[in-house]
This record gives C-alpha cells, structure tokens and sequence, in this order.
C-alpha cells in the first residue's frame, strides 16, 4: 500500500485576527540547524508593518476598554487552548534540532507563564494604584493605564516560550501588540497564532509578523504611532537604533535580555508595569 | 442666541479696577541675603568655574541685574560627577535609610525657616507673583523635601516582591518656570532613594538653586551628595553624556526631551522626561461655570501660563460658550499684571525676553491664521517683560495656536458639543500631560477623565500639585512619574 502523503501546512502571518501573507509576496526559507529546510515563511515588508500598526490602533480601544476580569479569562483561555495542543509545539521545537524533554518542558513553561500573566489581569491595578494623601481638600488617586500600541521583538532564541513571556505582559496590561517573530525559528509563532484565533482574543491585538530584522526594526521603531518598544535580543548596536528612532514621538523603550526564560524569576508585574502610565485624578471634596 | 449685550449683562461686569485702584503692597527685599556673584556648588563647597565665564541673571520685572553667575563646562562637569560618585562610593552610599531621611528632613526644615526669602528671590528672579511663590511655590518645595524624607527607610514598601537599590549618579536638569520647585523635585526622591546628584539650574533663572545649596552646605550633607552648577543648553549637553552618570532626570521642553532621549542610546543609563504640553480644559454645560472660569483662570494665567500642565486649550460645550466667553472676558479684567512682588499682582513678569518674543510670535501667528483675539486693557510696567492675559476664539484643531505649546498666558477657545467630541479634540495633540474636567455629573468625570489621554486629569479644579501625588505625562509628554510613591521608581533599580 501506498505510504500517505503528509499535507504540508502554509505558515502565515496574524494580523487583525486574519491570516495573511506579507503584501509583498516575498518568502524566506526556515532550516534547521543541519541546514534542512522546513517551510516557507512570509517575510514582511515595511508596508506589513504600517498595516499591523494600524490594526493595532484600532483595537486597542476595545482592548484596554475590556475589564481586566475579562483579559485575564481571555489569557487563561489561550492556555487552556495551548494545553489542548501541547504535542504540535513540541514536534515543531524538535523540528529546529530541539531535544524531547527540552521541547516539552518549554511548552509546559509556556502554558505556565499565561495562567500567571492571566492572575494579574485584575491584580496588577491594585499594587500599582495608590490614593494619595494630598494636604488640600482633594480626593486623589493614581491609577496605571495601557500605554497603547507595543512594537514587540520578540525573542530570536526562545521561539514560543520567549514570545509568550513578552507578549503576556503587554496585552494582560491592555495594550495591542505588533510583534516580530524569532527570524531563526519562526514556525512556532506562527502556529502560536492559531491558538490565539481560537482563544477569545479580539482581532488586532496580537498581530504577528515574521521576516527579517534587519529589515523592520527601523520601521517599527520609527513609527509614530507606536507607543513603546519592547526588545529583548541584547544587540547593542540594534538597542541605539531602537532608542534613537524612539526619540522621534518619545516611544517608552523597554530592553531586556534574560539568559534563560525557564527562569521564574522573570514572572514578576512589574513587566506590566513598564507598558502602563499611572494616571493620577484629583477630584475636590466638599459641599 | 442671546444678543451680545445681553450675555454682557448676565455674566455681571464686577471689574473693580474701574471703581477705584488697589494701592501698591509691595513685599520687601530688604532681608534676602543676595550675593553679587554665585559660585558653582561642587564638593560641598561654592568654586569659580574653571573658565572662569560668568552670566548675568536678570530681574525680568525691571530688566536690572540680580547677580552674576559661574557658567560650567566640561571641566566642572567631570569634577562635579566625580564628587557625586566619591559621596555615592564612600558617604551618602553607605549611609543607612534611616540617616538620609534625617538630612532631607533637616533640610526641609531649614527651608521652612528661610521661606520669605526664598519666595521673594524666586519673584526676583524669576517674575511670578510673590502670591504664587509665597503661598505655592516655596512651601511646596519644603513639603517635597519633607515627603521624601520619610521614603529613605521604607523603600522596601514602595516595591513589594523586589529589592530597590540606587542607581548612583543622577545628572538632573531643571527649567525656569518653577526653579525652586523643580529642584526640590528632583533631589528630594534622588537622595531618599540614596542617589547622589549633579544638578543644573536653568539659565534664567540660577539663583535660588545657590540659595538652596546654602541651605544644604549648612545642613552638613555630607560634600558631594548635591552638586549644583549653571548654564545653558551646552553645560546640559555635558551632563547629559557625562560617561560616569547613571541616570538622567529632564524636565523642559519636548524638543529637547526627545535629544536627550536620542543622545542616551547606545548607553545603559536610565532616564525620566518631563515634557511639554497642550491641555485641554473641558467644560461640560452643567458645570458650575462660575467656579469654572475661576479653573479657566487659574489653568492658563497661572504662573504667567509658564507651566508644562496648563489649560491652554479651552473646549467649552456648545450652550455655553458664549456665556463662558463672556465671563472669562470679564474675568481678565480683573487680573492685575505687574511687580511680581506686590502681593495684588495676579499676573507677573514674563521670564525672560525671549521667552516674550515667544509668545508675541504665537499671537501674531495666531492672528494670521484667523484667530480672534481679546487681551485685557490692563496697564503694564514700561520697563520689564509682559504679557496681557490673551484669549483666542474662531481657531481651530490645526492652528498652530491650538497645536503647540506656547508656554505664556495665552487661551485657544474651542467649542464642542458631544462629550465624544470633547476628547477627541482634547486628545489631538502630540501631548498628553494634564487635563481638566468640568461637570456635575460624578460618572461623567470618571467617564471622560478615562478617556483623556493624560497623566493628571482634574475633575472641577486645576493646576494643583502635591508632593504624595505623581505627576507625569502620556505620549511626547514624557517618560516617568514625579511625586509620591510613583515618583520613587525611576531612582531605584529592581532585583
């Protein structure tokens, strides 16, 4: 009998709870570390980008209008759907030369870190707002609020684990996200999009690109609708990029570089924290 | 519509100064200790700059000079950073919580004890009103200092889950419109936090950051903990790329935010902005609109409208505009521009001459492209810099007059008629430091305030500041909280 023919998986981009390929047309070619090629991914264009942006803006709104009680059961649900799904990503971290055991724990890890980003949905506003004893007859509060738009690099070394750990923080704290997949392993992020256009996520607020660096990082870090950048490769010469094109509209930067993202020490709100901006309210009390 | 006549009369025309003139009540000077010439605050100690260059600080009331003053360069720059990282490494570092908190506390009382002083200087200097700098400015800045104090041994409660530590040097640069309040600002969370500091005063306005240094040389900080030199934009500029600073803490214009910001990358230094603005006053038809034009007032005329957060755009609702108008019109009238001194003066000097020039180019502007334009028929000093408190009507979301900052006591008067509307007039702007609500319906303050994309909003009542309370902006208004709990963050890293 006839061995089966295995059907081949097209991997797309995610914008705006689409998937779509880059406006381009252009590709580029995923190996592994032998060198074998695994597929063919979308390689965006600077027009990708402005697209994203702008699918970003527009559901931001929503997003941040969203009660936190409602993103954290939306967080909790792309765990649960990752859960459902953890063989798949497994295979595809083994596919890039990944040991079993290795592979598996990084899924699990991954499932992990969105249920403890989905807690602090309804949380983090508590630990970071204040009421302020002001000296007059004031009534004052501080509150943190979504800083907006987030350009996220996510990391090129840890393909799921990586991305989850920078995005989760973001969109947890109400923000929308144009998010540059890992260049060398791709094929993790773009399957991770799937789990998010089965989780309740709204359209817009992930918005997953892949492509080359050093062909978009300027133009995510000059645009100006953009609010904050968040990089984490340790390229020095790519973090003055970042920062001098940031200056153009002051995007807040946020650089980071852990060695291992297993690390529990990486969970923390204050990540959150960093893509907010507190409010402060003065009301008057009297009659 | 009311016919115009009609309005005048409703809104009531009590401009007293056609009845009879306030006498003048000058505050004295005779008590301020004011030197002829201002070293720079280095190591504890005041020293000639090491080019020997000194500027002139002018009174902008009557264009005399107040003093000369030390312009550093690169040379004190290196020297003041290289006492700030010898106190950070052998003094103030190693010091506990507990003992800084007692020096800042020392010198907040210190500043409580000389505060007439202070307040006539900063008039002196810098033009505001005695009224505003005795009563807002000075015991503001003691009360800074006297909040932070308390932060020094707590720390462990402003981060809960992390330990805060210093981040050492801490390069800050201060601007004119607030000079003694601006310093307070910055050093009192730096050296709570257990920062050291390299501070520069503006260079209109120098001389109460060395009246301050006084102050903290008597307390017996020990030397280093505060250095405090001037000059202009270049001294800036050194502190800015000084290799050995740690941190850098701007307060100033956006134009310069955003250098700074660009001239930081590539280096590990931490940095808070706190930037320009183009606030948006909105009042709502069921406002208590008498004590809304008092908000108005006080949001653009405040200080001579020299404040980052003031009100200088006014969305007022569509059926009540032209009430607004009129009241506000007749409000003005009332102002008194003058000596900064006399405790009638509601509106002082202008800072600086160019700063004036600023300011009329706005309003030129602001008339070509079609504004209507009403100043009050106020008499000014002949000598000095002033500016009428201005109102513009008839402009609209691209005027340049509704767009930029102008940093002067100049209104821009839109209407609207949807609270929608409102905020998304308010929120067309790069900016996004400060707001104004005035209604009273409690879920409509909660309602816009959310949508306002500002870090202070103020629901019926404007312009107020507290040391517990963090001030900061969203967008090209800034990176970073000042005040309160918040305003500790940007001096301590996590771990």
């Amino acid at each position: 009998m006839a061995k089966r023919l295995d059907v081949l998986k097209t991997y797309k981009m995610y914008t705006g709870g689409k998937f779509i390929r880059s406006e381009s047309g252009r590709y580029f070619v995923t190996e592994n570390k032998q060198g074998k090629e695994l597929a063919n991914v979308c390689r965006a264009s600077r027009k990708d980008v402005r697209d994203a942006v702008k699918t970003a803006r527009g559901a931001w709104g929503d997003w941040a209008a969203r009660s936190p009680f409602n993103r954290g059961q939306i967080l909790y649900r792309i765990a649960e759907v990752l859960e459902g799904r953890k063989e798949q990503f497994r295979h595809e971290l083994m596919q890039y030369g990944i040991q079993h055991k290795k592979a598996e724990t990084e899924v699990e890890a991954t499932i992990d870190r969105l249920v403890y980003y989905a807690g602090w949905s309804d949380k983090y506003g508590q630990v970071f707002s204040s009421v302020n004893p002001v000296a007059s007859s004031h009534f004052n509060f501080s509150m943190p609020e979504p800083t907006g738009v987030v350009a996220i690099v996510a990391p090129d070394d840890s393909p799921l684990l990586g991305l989850v750990s920078v995005l989760a923080p973001v969109i947890t704290g109400g923000n929308t996200a144009v998010v540059l997949s890992s260049e060398t392993y791709p094929l993790p992020a773009a399957s991770f999009a799937e789990v998010l256009h089965s989780s309740d996520v709204p359209g817009g607020v992930v918005n997953l690109l892949t492509g080359y660096r050093t062909e978009l990082l300027e133009h995510l870090s000059r645009h100006m609708d953009v609010n904050a950048m968040y990089y984490t490769d340790g390229d020095e010469d790519a973090q003055k990029m970042i920062q001098e094109h940031a200056s153009l509209n002051v995007k807040r930067v946020v650089f980071d570089h852990p060695k291992d993202w297993t690390s529990e020490n990486l969970e923390h709100p204050y990540t959150i924290l960093d893509f907010q901006e507190i409010k402060t309210t003065w009301h008057p009390v009297g009659y | 519509m009311l016919e115009e006549k009609q309005l005048e009369k409703r809104a009531g025309n009590l401009i007293f100064r056609n009845v009879w003139d306030y006498d003048p009540a000058p505050e004295k000077p005779d008590h301020v200790r004011l030197k002829e010439k201002y070293d720079l605050f280095i190591n504890g100690e005041f020293t000639p700059p090491e080019e020997g260059r000194y500027f002139e600080s002018v009174n902008p009331a009557n264009e005399q000079k107040l003093a000369e003053v030390a312009e550093a360069t690169k040379p004190d720059i290196d020297k003041a950073v290289e006492a700030a990282r010898n106190a950070y490494n052998r003094t103030w570092g190693k010091l506990s919580g507990r003992e800084r908190g007692k020096y800042i506390y020392r010198i907040a009382r210190m500043l409580q004890e000389r505060a007439r002083e202070f307040a006539i200087l900063e008039s002196m200097d810098g033009g505001k009103p005695i009224r505003e700098s005795r009563d807002a400015d000075i015991p503001l800045v003691a009360a800074y200092f006297f909040y932070y104090a308390g932060w020094a041994d707590k720390l462990q409660y402003a981060t809960p889950g992390m330990q805060p530590r210093p981040y050492g040097v801490a390069g800050q640069i201060i601007p004119w419109n607030f000079p003694m309040l601006m310093a307070a600002w910055k050093i009192a969370p730096a050296l709570a936090t257990g920062n050291t500091v390299v501070l520069k005063s503006a260079e209109t306005t120098p001389i109460t950051a060395y009246k301050l240094a006084e102050i903290i040389q008597d307390s017996g900080l020990p030397p280093g903990t505060v250095n405090i030199v001037s000059g202009a934009g270049e001294t800036g500029v050194e502190i800015v790329n000084h290799p050995d600073i740690d941190k850098v803490a701007f307060t100033g214009s956006t134009e310069v935010g955003k250098l700074i910001q660009k001239s930081l990358a590539g280096t590990r230094k931490g940095y808070t902005l706190e930037l320009g603005g183009k606030a948006a006053n909105i009042v709502f038809e069921d406002a208590a609109i008498d004590q809304a034009v008092e908000g108005i007032v006080n949001g653009i005329f405040f200080n001579q409208g020299h404040v980052c957060c003031a009100g200088s755009r006014l969305l007022v609702q569509e059926g009540v505009a032209d009430m607004v108008y009129h009241k506000l019109k007749d409000r003005i009238e009332t102002l008194v521009v003058g000596d900064p001194l006399d405790k009638n003066t509601d509106i002082g000097a202008i800072n600086s001459k160019a700063q004036l020039e600023r300011i009329n180019k706005f309003i030129e502007k602001g008339l070509e492209e079609g504004g209507e334009m009403h100043q009050s028929s106020a008499n000014v000093p002949s000598n000095g810099y002033w500016c009428k408190p201005t109102l513009f009507r008839n402009v609209s979301q691209s005027h340049s007059i509704v767009q930029s900052e102008i940093f002067g006591p100049v209104l821009a008067i839109q209407t609207f008629r949807t609270p929608k509307e409102a905020v998304e007039k308010a929120n067309n702007t790069p900016y996004g430091l400060s707001g104004g609500i005035w209604t009273d319906k409690g879920s409509k303050i909660f309602q816009v305030g959310q949508h306002i994309r500002a870090g202070v909003v103020w629901a019926n009542t404007f312009n107020k500041f507290d040391p517990t309370s963090p001030f900061g902006g969203y967008k090209e208004s800034g990176i970073g909280r000042e005040g309160g709990l918040h305003g500790l963050l940007p001096y301590l890293k996590l771990n």
